[in-house]
């Protein structure tokens, strides 16, 4: 089940990074390249909804999820206007002009409210879950070997994140992207920053939690070495709390990346992005009747970040009726 | 009272279960968890209710306080308490009931204490609450209370938080707040199985006195039939839900009559007997899960007298056997099975044959920061030879393990491996051969496996690391072939660790640990965790294994009932110390050390063919980081010789080449002591 | 309890000593001194400079000297309250951080003054019947609250109560004085997501309790079920909130970024957003250096307040 589940994530995570990150650089191939993505997704949606059946909380977020990433992939292919063209500005929802129906109306520079809403969740989820994900790894190997080696290792590597977590989130976002720059790879650098402690601390909490365990020291006994106690006997069996967290954690890094646009310290425009929709929207239009040029991208990324909590929630309620 | 009034109360049970059925809401509807439970306790009666886990018995003593979650309910029948119903009663009723009129002591004392509030907060909080005495009278009440459950130092304990006292001291604590407000009824959760085995002796005495000294009833719930057998006046063994066997202890414990009672008896080990005289004979099989019960007679199955087409016809009933005796049992065959016969006979007088010294300890020590774990240990093991290491917590015994596996390292002493320096060696540097011959059995059988892979691929795992074997189908050979030495079928190959009982995957720990032909296997504790009928199965399959294979067998326990039945020598441990060592009928017959002998009491026998002097032992173990200047058990010993117990380490004495005992009485007193068992001539 | 203490401050005075050393570390590099530089004599200055009136430039400024006595001057002057000045408003640094951390104060008073009993009681409430409608209802809205970004909530707020119904201003500049009612928004934003949070850390605490076997010591004694929640829970279950109320110091810190930003509050967050975007290196480094500050001592205040109301920790 699980091998399945790895091939699939695989097939939506590759297409959809290299599309949003090195789009220029592939030219035609672009076009073709977040197709096997779309099924992907779908069979993953169903596989989640069969296993998941017995939590709806599960369900709810599994769908809601699910939902964004599917606009994510196949944006290329649904018949929305281009997000970066002005064409009306300040239409209200529903209207119509030039033979376009703007779903959802257009922003004040006249661009599409729907086609920049269904563009902008793209560069949330690739940055968010490459983010997350290099987090996880450099917090998880961290604790890992923390949890597991103990004595001076331990020492050292808590130390560290005792000092990044120091800092208050907002704060070290700000100097890391002051100091590196602002883009996309540098969120990651940030995210990793102020998450892999976070995710050391969890880690070396169970991996504390797991050494005294039998099979651990039958494992030692057997004269195994520990680094492959620690990726055979142990990784496994920390998995359930860490999915778990994955998924909160997901949560989070999506909050920091819309805020961090919505700072002008993040992604950078024209290229549609909830963040930044809120951010022009905030400054050019406060208005009652032009609310919805940030209601949309407020509701859409609040949708998604609940999406991500309920999954978490629903697992944790599944693991504890086992 | 007058007597017709006194009689009458007399004859009216304080406590009566007619009818009673419990089930748990499952996914899938009801999962009966109690069936058809009757029970009549007198007013001054103890009533033990025995079973292995999952039989139901503390669902019924839940039932009682109705306190079983959301998902239990009462599906049937009534519980009266003093002719009441008890499950109608709601509210300020039933209240004033619970702590006052029933009480409850629970299974783990630590647990059961709220760790944010003194003890004496917690223990006044009764008589204010139920008989609105003021404070200052209910801290008096709830001192004397101490006293009487004989806890020294009671004001010291009224100032201190749970964990700041003993496991012992904690359940005591827990007894006195359930008397506190002289209850009619007291329910005795497991109370004792949480706590080592001279502890439990002094919480067992105490509750025996409790009927008598405070008139209340008591309903017992245990898993040992010998506490049952030493603490009530009558007894219902119950299984799978039902009570299979009701009567007086005398009764049911001389003359049982159902197969389930006689099978739990068959596989208790007795002290006094060994395994030649009186075979562990297992139950084969396992209780049926709770969804899936049998047809007509749920022990059926696993019965030896089982008839096809009787015994799974129609549900049984209880049937009287004596009414005078109110001895009842839930057998079709009850008329027709030969309950007096001899067990079947054992595997035979085969002891395997003694070889060489393989082990050598001499003289070995390990200190830790503050606490010293062992200290000058010197025994040792031959080829094909069971020794014994009996202790309880804290005498270092799972130390002594680690660092013969080397997870830890001694500071001084040596252990002789066949010629190889052991105490010293981390096992990251000892080679496979060294390896494999010296393997290890562990005590949680839940922990002892990795939940994330397959059983067959955990034993491969450790051919292929040991070395053994190399070629993958020879490797896939000795997996399957292992597991048909530890009687598990072969299909569990490809299973989970969780589905699995804690029985199989015992066994599948056995298989781990003789995968690689081992010379020498240390066993810690691997029976503590296991029902009663499962550790004779592994009990057995211990023996059969080792006398086939020729394997030294290292068994760490506190149990002296398996150990007597299964090792050849056998060490004794306190805090650190040998106290006493010698072959094993040496150790369990005079002279003892006075250590051993109150272990040896300590030990709840149902056999009724044997009585038991009583020795019990003051005050607490000690903390291992505070040991007592000279004989560390000098602070509990009955004997002890103020001015040289405490101030010197007692001499080693020599009672035949293989018999010491380290103590400082006299030579001549130890050996004019009187035998703890002694065979009761009916 | 003593030892545990005094081991903890001394690791938070390490921590404090190292964050220092890394900050100074930071701002010093060759890349910040050009920015300085650019900022001071313009870019075309700087452009124009010969590396001889460089170096000279920066001996001037005394940006030769050794690192370490370099860092203990710095530190020194921090000590003594003066933390530079501030290009951008050109006052000194310590001046401006007074003001908006008065500002921040405020705002963070009435989060706490509104969040402490609110979610505490909640989250009782919740967790002493689970299942129950009332811990659905709760369950939910926290769950609610604590999915929708602080960006989003200020949005959503604002369309409803400033754009809508017109109740309250839409921006907190306060440029006509001091007004009660321009704090509302930014006090709803921080306190939507706040409640929601600790609601849900005590509500798991209280359930977990509520279902611990000296719970059930205490109701099979037959005590009130007043006094079973009243001193035998809440004792127990309200250690984890009130040492997360301490952290809840430091999380405020990175939530008025965002928020005083969007409703341009002149607080702690929009100072140190200011600072960033502007390049104003010194206020950048000692607000970075106030904030670690204060999330140290939150922590360590969060500890304390562990150790001691868990006596299984105070008393050994």
């Amino acid at each position: 089940m699980n091998s399945r589940v790895v091939i699939l994530l695989a097939l939506i995570w590759f297409p959809l990074t290299a599309y949003v990150m090195f789009r220029s650089a592939l030219g035609a191939l672009a076009n073709y390249l977040l197709l096997p993505a779309i099924p992907s997704v779908i069979v993953l949606y169903v596989l989640a909804l069969r296993s998941w059946r017995e939590s709806w909380v599960a369900i709810v977020g599994v769908s809601l999820v699910s939902f964004w990433l599917l606009m994510a992939v196949a944006a290329p292919y649904l018949p929305l206007v281009d997000p970066n063209k002005p064409l009306v500005p300040f239409l209200a929802p529903g209207g119509v002009r030039h033979g376009i129906l703007f779903l959802l109306g257009s922003d004040m520079r006249g661009r599409d409210v729907l086609s920049r809403t269904v563009w902008g969740c793209q560069r949330v989820l690739v940055w968010g879950i490459t983010a997350t994900s290099v987090a996880y790894a450099v917090g998880a190997g961290c604790g890992l070997i923390a949890g597991y080696l103990g004595g001076w290792w331990d020492e050292f590597v808590s130390f560290a994140s005792n000092v990044l977590l120091s800092f208050p989130v907002m704060v070290l976002f700000i100097l890391v992207l002051n100091l590196l720059g602002q883009s996309g790879f540098n969120i990651i650098i940030a995210v990793t920053c102020s998450s892999a402690p976070v995710i050391m601390r969890i880690v070396r909490g169970l991996a504390l939690d797991a050494k005294s365990r039998d099979y651990i020291q039958a494992a030692q006994t057997r004269g195994e070495h520990p680094l492959w106690i620690m990726l055979v006997e142990l990784l496994p069996n920390v998995r359930g709390p860490i999915i778990v967290d994955a998924s909160l954690r997901l949560g989070y890094t999506t909050v920091a990346i819309t805020t961090l646009t919505f700072l002008g310290l993040g992604l950078q425009p024209p290229d549609p992005d909830w963040g930044l929709m809120i951010k022009e929207a905030a400054t050019a239009a406060l208005l009652w009747k032009y609310s919805y040029m940030m209601i949309v991208p407020a509701l859409s990324v609040s949708s998604l970040i609940l999406g991500f909590n309920l999954i978490a929630d629903g697992l944790r309620e599944m693991s504890l009726r086992d | 009272m007058s007597a017709q009034t006194n009689a009458a109360a007399r004859a009216t049970p304080i406590l009566e279960c007619r009818n009673l059925s419990i089930a748990y809401a499952g996914r899938t509807g009801d999962v009966p968890a109690v069936i058809d439970f009757n029970l009549a306790l007198m007013p001054g009666e103890a009533h033990g209710l025995v079973g292995e886990s999952g039989c139901g018995k503390s669902t019924i003593a839940l039932a009682i306080m109705q306190y079983l979650g959301r998902a239990g309910r009462v599906v049937g029948g009534r519980i009266l308490f003093r002719g009441r119903d008890l499950l109608a009663m709601k509210g300020e009723e039933l209240r004033s009931i619970r702590g006052g009129a029933i009480a409850m002591v629970y299974q783990e004392p630590m647990a059961s204490l709220n760790p944010s509030m003194t003890i004496g907060a917690q223990l006044i909080e009764v008589p204010m609450y139920h008989e609105s005495m003021e404070r200052r009278a209910a801290a008096a009440r709830a001192q004397m209370m101490l006293d009487r459950v004989r806890m020294a130092d009671g004001e010291r304990i009224m100032r201190s938080y749970p964990h700041q006292i003993s496991g012992g001291q904690q359940q005591r604590v827990v007894i006195a707040m359930a008397l506190l407000s002289n209850p009619a009824l007291l329910l005795l959760d497991e109370p004792t199985t949480a706590l080592d085995v001279t502890v439990e002796a002094g919480i067992v005495d105490l509750i025996r006195n409790i009927s008598t000294e405070f008139g209340t009833s008591m309903l017992y719930i245990s898993h040992n039939l010998g506490l049952v057998r030493e603490t009530c006046d009558r007894v219902t063994v119950m299984y799978s839900g039902e009570a299979v066997e009701v009567g007086s202890v005398a009764s049911v414990f001389r003359g049982m009559r159902h197969p389930y009672t006689r099978g739990l008896f068959a596989s208790m080990p007795v002290p006094s007997a060994d395994k030649n005289s009186r075979p562990l004979v297992s139950i084969p099989g396992q209780p049926p899960p709770p969804r899936a019960r049998p047809p007509g007679c749920f022990f059926g199955p696993r019965c030896a007298s089982f008839v096809a087409g009787r015994c799974d016809a129609r549900p049984v009933p209880l049937s009287s056997i004596d009414a005078s005796q109110g001895h009842a049992s839930r057998c079709l065959r009850v008329d027709e099975i030969a309950w007096d016969a001899a067990p079947a006979p054992g595997p035979g007088n085969i002891t395997a044959t003694v070889g060489d010294i393989v082990l050598k300890v001499q003289d070995l020590s390990k200190r830790f920061r503050h606490v010293t774990a062992n200290d000058g240990l010197t025994f040792d093991a031959r080829r094909g030879e069971t020794v014994a290491i009996v202790g309880e917590s804290g005498c270092g015994k799972s130390t002594f393990a680690r660092i013969l596996m080397g997870l830890i390292q001694a500071n001084s002493g040596s252990i002789d491996l066949a010629g190889l320096e052991l105490s010293k060696l981390p096992v990251t540097r000892r080679n496979a051969k060294t390896i494999r011959s010296l393997q290890m059995i562990f005590q949680n059988p839940f922990d002892t496996l990795n939940p994330s892979h397959t059983v067959g691929s955990q034993i491969a795992r450790v051919i292929r690391k040991l070395g053994v074997l190399r070629d993958e189908s020879r490797v896939r050979e000795r997996v399957l072939d292992l597991l048909d030495l530890v009687k598990l079928p072969r299909d569990f190959a490809e299973r989970r660790p969780r589905q699995l009982s804690g029985g199989q995957k015992q066994r599948v720990g056995v298989a781990r640990a003789f995968a690689g032909n081992p010379s020498v296997v240390v066993a810690d504790e691997p029976l503590s965790a296991l029902d009663m009928s499962v550790q004779a199965a592994v009990t057995e399959l211990l023996i059969d294994i080792q006398r086939r294979e020729g394997t030294t067998l290292l068994f760490i326990s506190h149990d002296l009932s398996v150990v007597r039945y299964l090792s050849d020598r056998i060490v004794v441990m306190y805090l650190g110390q040998i106290m006493e060592q010698g072959r094993t009928h040496e150790v369990f017959t005079p002279p003892y050390h006075p250590y051993t002998e109150a272990l040896l009491s300590a030990v709840p026998i149902a056999d009724q063919r044997y009585a038991k002097r009583k020795v019990l032992l003051t005050g607490e173990i000690p903390s291992a980081a505070n040991p007592p200047a000279g004989c560390p058990f000098s602070t509990r010993c009955p004997y002890r010789i103020v001015g040289t117990c405490d101030r010197r380490p007692p001499p080693v004495q020599e009672f035949s080449a293989s018999h010491r005992i380290a103590c400082h009485l006299p030579r001549e007193e130890l050996l004019a002591m009187q035998p703890v068992f002694e065979e009761v001539t009916q | 309890m003593g030892n545990l203490i005094v081991r903890r401050v001394t690791q938070m005075l390490l921590i404090m000593l190292t964050v220092s050393l890394l900050l100074f570390a930071i701002f010093d590099s060759d890349q910040f001194r050009e920015k300085a530089a650019v900022a001071e004599l313009g870019g075309f200055g700087v452009a124009t400079l010969s590396a001889d009136d460089y170096h000279e430039w920066l001996e001037k400024k005394g940006l030769n000297e050794p690192f370490l006595a370099r860092y203990g001057r710095w530190l020194e002057s921090v000590l003594h309250g003066d933390m530079g000045q501030s290009i951008e408003k050109d006052i000194a640094v310590s001046v401006l951080l007074k003001e908006s951390l008065t500002n921040t104060g405020i705002l963070a008073f009435f989060v706490f003054w509104i969040m402490i009993p609110v979610s505490l009681t909640l989250g009782v409430l919740a967790g002493m019947n689970t299942g129950s409608p009332l811990d659905r209802v709760i369950s939910i809205v926290a769950v609610l609250t604590t999915s929708i970004p602080q960006i989003a909530t200020a949005v959503l707020l604002t369309v409803i109560l400033a754009l809508g119904l017109g109740w309250v201003p839409t921006k907190s500049a306060m440029a006509d004085g001091w007004s009660f009612r321009g704090l509302v928004l930014p006090l709803l934003t921080l306190l939507l997501y706040d409640i929601g949070y600790l609601v849900r850390m005590t509500r798991a605490a209280m359930t977990e309790v509520m279902a611990s076997q000296y719970i059930r010591t205490a109701v099979l004694k037959g005590l009130p079920y007043r006094r079973v929640i009243l001193r035998h829970a809440l004792r127990n279950a309200l250690i984890v909130p009130v040492t997360l109320i301490f952290l809840e110091l430091n999380g405020l810190l990175s939530q008025v970024v965002v928020v005083e930003v969007f409703f341009q509050y002149a607080g702690f967050g929009r100072m140190l957003f200011d600072a960033a975007n502007f390049g104003d290196l010194q206020v950048l480094q000692a607000a970075t250096l106030v904030a670690v500050c204060v999330a140290v001592g939150s922590q360590l205040l969060s500890d304390a307040a562990y150790v001691f109301l868990n006596p299984r920790v105070r008393f050994t």
